[in-house]
């Protein structure tokens, strides 16, 4: 049994709906990709994965429990966290409390202390920055803040919402790079993004969104090669 | 006697309270973007509270010394509030989360009404005074009076901001808040139970005002069920005038706001004497003669002054003094 089972997910706002009935899943350990163009409803699922919005249909089952209707504030317990669309970093706490945030959950101080080490590692220039309050940073910086807070709760399940957005292209590549090196530490991934090649070269699978409706599924080499892919999302 | 000094340590002394109240506005305020007009009645209540049990205490004459009598005022009149603002925000506020701005709004003055009448029938119609149990020494400095009382409100105020700034700033608890008060369903991703943070926060600044309440009720000598709702207008005026939503700008915009009162006080009657306008002495020589005075405004019209602040504020810089511009709040 997949790691996240989604079934018929159905999501919407105030009445109107923006995702209909789509189900997907990611085993345990996988990277796996859904893009889509503008409104597609890319967000809306993961927000209703990370339990920011209800669903008024269908069911979402993580490790084998649902969590179709918990709230956020308990799904971190369970291990399943979300980098928002636009990084939603605290802007006015220090780089260090944003840290301090993501491990909110946690009790043990020395295991925290620990982590927050690593993520001074994987991240140098937040260590530069950390006494600094987070609005001063760059946007890359902030991504990769939401990222290491998002990390500091040790999820097994990362929801990513768009982590290139607005990023210049060393950026994104070195967002990239710690993506997958997540990955390959064993957290299992759900990636969100419009840029579809690069999200598919990271991940081994993929999910194509439509209208609020999963239109593809395949390999990510089956959709790099996908010719209905390549125009709508390549650009070729 | 120096008058500018001396209103200084009694602008200071007022300011004191105003800020520890105005912080109960501004934390509210800062979470969930509600001004809690029913906050003045919580000191009213903490006043209430305090000065029963202190009299209480002193009447049954037995032996308690002093300090012990006021301390159990105290330790009385906090968990008292603390039940006031969790309940006011559990049973009234918490349903209208998603309500329209107006309706918790209006819901506030109606908690107010219901507080100043429950305070009316449990307590009483007419001031109650505090009983006189402790000497209150009065020192002179450089030719102005400060009392015992008004260095215990001041020192104790001093605690009090101290105590509140270690809290937001050093604890899990302060980190939540502040999270929460800039986005809250962030704040949720990352497991803060906002409703719980939400309660705090009217727990900790109902806690705040039964302190300010044994303060003012102390130093004026008097409690009554009517005195939280001029209290509470000045507080909020001074969170605004220090910029709503943020900490230091209650502790500012409250002891300012303190300060500008008592040297309105001060001197609104030498301003204000006609007879000092030469021109309009010289129409009214027998009124002026002898060093008679006219004057337009006594220092009766102290309130005054706490509203014309809160208004030059609101025209000319209505983000308050170290408030953010609202637009960089969004
Ligand atoms: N708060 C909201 N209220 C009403 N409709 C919304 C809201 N948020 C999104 N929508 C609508 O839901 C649909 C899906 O939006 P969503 O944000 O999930 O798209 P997306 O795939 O993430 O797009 P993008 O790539 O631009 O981020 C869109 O039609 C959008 O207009
Ligand atoms: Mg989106």
């Amino acid at each position: 049994m997949a790691l996240l089972e989604v079934r018929d997910l159905e999501v919407g706002y105030g009445g109107i709906a923006a995702v209909r009935g789509i189900g997907f899943e990611v085993a345990q350990g996988e990277l796996v990709a859904l893009i889509g163009a503008n409104g597609a409803g890319k967000t809306t699922t993961l927000k209703a994965l990370a339990g920011m919005l209800v669903a008024s249909g269908g069911s979402v089952h993580f490790d084998g429990k649902s969590i179709t209707r918990t709230p956020s504030h308990q799904l971190i317990r369970q291990g399943v966290a979300l980098v928002p669309e636009g990084r939603g970093v605290f802007t006015r706490l220090t780089v260090e409390e944003n840290l301090a945030m993501g491990a909110y959950i946690r009790d043990d101080r020395a295991g925290v202390r620990t982590d927050l080490e690593r993520m001074f590692g994987l991240f140098p220039r937040l260590k530069e920055r950390r006494a600094q309050v987070a609005g001063t940073l760059s946007g890359g910086e902030q991504q990769m803040l939401a990222i290491g807070r998002a990390l500091m709760s040790r999820p097994r399940l990362l929801l990513l919402d768009e982590p290139s957005m607005g990023l210049a292209p060393l950026m994104v590549q070195k967002i990239f790079e710690v993506i997958q090196g997540v990955s390959k530490e064993g957290v299992t991934i759900l990636l969100v993004e419009q840029n579809a090649r690069l999200a598919l070269e990271v991940a081994s699978r993929g999910y194509v969104m439509e209208s609020g409706e999963i239109s593809l599924a395949d390999s990510s080499a089956a959709l790099l090669a996908s010719p209905q892919v390549r125009q709508a999302y390549l650009g070729e | 006697m120096d008058i500018f000094l001396q209103q200084l340590i009694n602008g200071l002394t007022l300011g004191s309270v105003y800020a520890i109240v105005a912080l109960g506005y501004t934390m509210v305020y800062g979470i969930i973007q509600l001004i809690n007009f029913a906050h003045g009645e919580v000191v009213m209540v903490g006043a209430m509270v305090a000065l029963s049990v202190i009299s209480a205490l002193t009447g049954a004459q037995i032996g308690l010394p002093p300090v012990v009598i006021v301390l159990a005022g105290i330790a009385c009149a906090i968990p008292a509030c603390m039940a006031i603002g969790y309940g006011m925000e559990r049973i009234a506020y918490r349903p209208l989360r998603k309500a329209p701005r107006l309706a918790p709004l209006i819901t506030a003055i109606g908690i107010s009404i219901i507080l100043q009448h429950v305070a009316l029938l449990v307590f009483s119609r007419n001031p109650l005074s505090f009983p006189q149990i402790m000497p209150n020494p009065v020192f002179e400095i450089a030719g102005a009076h400060i009392s015992a009382v008004q260095i215990a409100i001041i020192g104790g105020s001093v605690v009090v901001m101290a105590g509140l700034t270690f809290l937001v700033y050093r604890t899990r608890l302060g980190i939540a808040m502040r999270a929460t008060s800039e986005n809250v369903q962030v704040a949720g991703l990352m497991g803060v139970n906002i409703d719980r943070v939400i309660s705090s926060t009217f727990v900790i600044g109902a806690a705040l005002a039964a302190i300010a309440g044994v303060m003012i009720g102390t130093y004026y000598g008097i409690a009554h069920y009517t005195m939280g709702a001029m209290l509470g207008l000045k507080a909020f005026s001074a969170a605004v005038l220090g910029g709503i939503g943020n900490l230091a700008g209650a502790m500012l915009g409250g002891v300012l706001l303190g300060v500008v009162e008592a040297m309105g006080a001060g001197y609104i009657g030498e301003f204000t004497d006609l007879c000092q306008a030469p021109w309009i002495a010289g129409l009214m020589t027998e009124r002026c003669a002898d060093g008679g005075n006219f004057v337009l405004f006594g220092s009766n019209y102290q309130d005054v002054f706490a509203f014309l602040v809160l208004i030059a504020v609101l025209i000319f810089r209505p983000s308050g003094l170290l408030g953010e511009r609202v637009s960089d709040r969004a």
